[in-house]
């Protein structure tokens, strides 16, 4: 492509992203942002100033070499850039898909200052797409050095370990509790936002390309033990997440129509209960669905809810509604912006500064409302956002049938059965070095969610990186525990 | 079962560990166990995963009953054989809806220290149901421990019956899961001091702080659903014969 001058780059406006309509895409599972065509993906990362010092890579929590593979593409070379990508970000298909860049690199890009930055995620995207058309990149594995790993758990922590575990060349074993790996990214995150097909492929290529075994069906703390791991492996990483539902303590939680967001998006996308009975578990909705909370797993469980009510299932059908309920305002939500807009075109109504306090019964074992109190912003708190508090008298019931709750997550704790000498905090989550990863029990590393609590995938999978780098140097005998 | 199966949870009945097998018994009721009746020897599973949640504690109580009923025989069977190995007077009263139905009872004997059957229709043993004996017992001995598994109505009459007696009553909780990790929170249970994640916790709960009602109402929630797949299943699946017939009446 022609150099530009700058003035004229500056002048490119930032490239939408293609999507399905609203009123088609909310009545299937496909996915909903259709991706860059190579022309938009060349024009758009003529957009990038190519910085010198470039601070969008202080916001990646992998370090990727954006302003290079930016330019790789500008330049229309595809393989380049995969090769730039790849040696950062093993997951680049993945990770333009679901992270939230707008507080990450492409909220520091200088564009963004006076304009709108350079869309990084969507150009990464079309990067991870080329590859896994093209397949131009591929790993190798080192010089084997006959150190055996266990890895368990197989989300975003647990592959990007296995994967640079592999390259180092030391035979990798992975364990899953569930039948298929990809942890959140196969049971949470919906089809619509990112397809099975991509993460099958990446984590197919990888482990094929590795050598890496993926033992499903395998219960750490049930069917098998931290401390058995550690007598056959000469180290173990712990990348369980942080998997354990929560529910407000509030009366009526146990009536049928109240779940967790977890098991909601565990029928939809895991099982593919929006395809019963073609597929054998059954998923319900109800005719008014409220969704407690205004995370991404918030988002996630609002807009699968919309589509199975367009699909006619439950009680769903023609007048149905799809509610989020936070007890903060707009401006502290949580989710990726692109989902909560997209929630929005897709018709889910935002309920902001509402706390729900009562699930009431229909006296035949459902949901006939929920009881629910309005909130004003206070004091900042801890996490400096505004305390919601309770506005006295500002009761009111909201008529629903179906309530799923997506108030966060704790991690696990049946992974740490005879696993003496492994500390966590109060909350459950992992005690661990934060550069390396190494926990309190010797041989044992973890990283992810189950030593942060619920995050994002992009600094899961850098944890995971940083384990692998200390588990190797440890497993050469550079470093001692 | 296959690619687009579902999770179903399901008791163990007893186990080989030299032969390396699994015993486990159910019934056809749904879809998913109408297609499991179908499969042959050799045939596999996509997935099994186990055995989860907390084993049965085991120890000598002095006399203790075993109740089972329907398919709950099955999983009753293992923990009656260890409490007698353990030293246990067992005394085990297993039921059925009708003697076809009835199983294992030779084993749940050769286990037993006294046995008694009941048939809701009478059609062999005792025509009661296995709460009329059960307090016919308790009324007249000394027990100390009682373990049940069979239907969820059964175990809440069960609850209820030893209840005024005070004796400690274990019941094994098979309610509707999806991961059986702890994950979904699907297969949770209210109990007096709050609710409780059967496939982690469980399945063995004390009968007396088991809020019945909602455990019976959460069992029929996906009912309808489960309806519409086994009739579907059927439909599919109706024997040459049965096809044939129905064409020679038309
Ligand atoms: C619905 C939803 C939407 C999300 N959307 C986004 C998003 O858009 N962008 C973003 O960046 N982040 C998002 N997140 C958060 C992100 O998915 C997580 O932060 C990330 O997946 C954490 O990775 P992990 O590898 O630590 O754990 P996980 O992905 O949770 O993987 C852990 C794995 O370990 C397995 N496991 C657990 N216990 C055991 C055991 N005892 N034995 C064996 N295996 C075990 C689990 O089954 C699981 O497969 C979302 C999360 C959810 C739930
Ligand atoms: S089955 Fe999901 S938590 Fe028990």
């Amino acid at each position: 492509m022609a150099e530009l001058s700058k003035k004229d780059r500056m002048k490119i406006p930032r490239q939408d992203m293609p999507v399905q309509e609203p009123d088609a895409r909310v009545r299937n599972f496909t996915e909903v942002a259709l991706g860059f065509s190579k022309e938009m993906a060349q024009l758009e990362a003529q957009r990038c100033l190519q910085c010198k010092d470039a601070s969008c890579m202080e916001g990646c929590p992998v370090e990727v070499p954006i302003p290079d593979f930016v330019g790789a593409v500008r330049d229309g070379d595809m393989a380049k850039a995969v090769q730039i990508m790849k040696s950062k970000n093993n997951l680049p298909a993945i990770c333009g898909r679901v992270c939230p860049q707008e507080v990450q690199c492409e909220s520091r890009c200088i564009l963004g200052k006076k304009g709108e930055a350079v869309a990084i995620g969507r150009i990464e995207r079309f990067v991870g797409d080329y590859e896994l058309a093209n397949k131009t990149y591929a790993v190798k594995k080192g010089a084997p050095t006959g150190k055996k790993v266990a890895v368990v758990g197989t989300g975003p922590a647990g592959l990007t370990c296995a994967v640079d575990m592999g390259i180092y060349g030391h035979d990798v074993t992975m364990f899953e509790s569930l039948h298929t790996p990809g942890g959140v990214l196969v049971y949470g995150i919906p089809e619509f936002r990112l397809p099975k097909a991509v993460i099958g492929a990446e984590i197919e290529n990888a482990a094929n390309a590795l050598g890496i075994k993926i033992n499903s069906s395998h219960i750490v703390g049930r069917t098998l033990f931290i401390d058995e791991l550690l007598s056959e492996y000469d180290a173990v990483f712990l990348g369980t997440g942080a998997g354990l539902p929560m529910f407000s303590p509030i009366p009526g939680i146990n009536l049928n129509g109240v779940m967790s967001a977890n098991e909601f998006l565990t029928r939809v996308n895991l099982m593919k209960g929006y395809l019963f009975p073609e597929f054998d578990t059954p998923v319900w909705v109800g005719k008014k669905v409220a969704v407690i909370g205004a995370g991404n797993v918030a988002m996630d469980s609002a807009r699968c809810a919309a589509r199975l009510q367009s699909l006619g299932m439950g009680n769903g059908g023609p007048g149905s509604e799809v509610h989020i309920v936070y007890r903060r305002s707009s401006e502290e939500v949580p989710a990726r912006r692109e989902e909560v807009h997209h929630a929005q075109e897709e018709g889910v109504i935002f309920d902001f500064l509402t706390n729900p306090i009562e699930i009431l019964g229909d006296g035949k074992g459902g949901i006939s409302a929920m009881r629910c109190i309005k909130m004003e912003l206070g004091e900042p708190d801890q996490s400096g956002r505004r305390r919601p508090v309770p506005i006295e008298g500002s009761e009111f019931d909201m008529e629903v049938d179906q309530v799923v709750f997506a108030l966060g997550t704790n991690p696990n704790p049946i992974v740490f059965v005879n696993a003496e000498g492994l500390e966590r905090k109060r909350q459950g989550t992992v005690v661990a070095n934060q550069e390396t990863g190494r926990t309190t029990l010797k041989g044992v590393w973890a990283g992810g969610d189950v030593v942060t609590g619920a995050a994002t995938v992009i600094s899961a999978m850098g944890a995971g990186k940083r384990a692998a780098a200390d588990m190797n140097e440890y497993l050469k005998g550079k470093t001692a525990w | 079962m296959h690619e687009n199966g579902e999770r179903i949870p399901l008791t163990i009945a007893d186990y080989d560990r030299k032969a390396g097998t699994l015993t486990m018994i159910f019934q056809e009721v749904g879809k998913s166990t109408l297609e499991m009746a179908t499969m042959k020897v050799g045939d596999e599973f996509k997935t099994i995963v186990g055995p989860l949640g907390h084993p049965t504690e085991v120890e000598n109580f002095g006399t203790i009953i075993c109740v089972g009923g329907g398919v709950g025989i099955a999983p009753v069977y293992p923990i009656a054989r260890e409490l007698k190995e353990a030293g246990n007077h067992v005394i085990s009263i297993i039921g059925a809806r009708t003697k076809d139905l009835l199983l294992w009872e030779d084993k749940m004997r050769a286990v037993s220290d006294e046995l008694i059957v009941t048939t809701d229709d009478g059609s062999y043993g005792r025509k009661d149901l296995v709460t009329v004996p059960l307090k016919e017992i308790l009324e007249t001995r000394k027990v100390a421990k009682i373990w049940a598994i069979g239907p969820a109505i059964m175990m809440k009459f069960v609850s209820a019956t030893t209840e005024p007696f005070k004796v400690p009553t274990i019941v094994s909780l098979n309610t509707i899961m999806i991961d059986g990790t702890g994950m979904c929170g699907g297969c949770r249970v209210l109990m007096e001091d709050g609710a409780k994640f059967v496939c982690v916790d469980g399945p063995e709960f004390d009968a007396h702080k088991v809020d019945w009602n909602n455990l019976l109402s959460r069992m029929t929630f996906y009912r309808d659903q489960e309806q519409a797949a086994t009739a579907r299943w059927k439909e599919s699946h109706k024997c040459n014969l049965d096809r044939a017939v129905a064409e020679g009446v038309k």
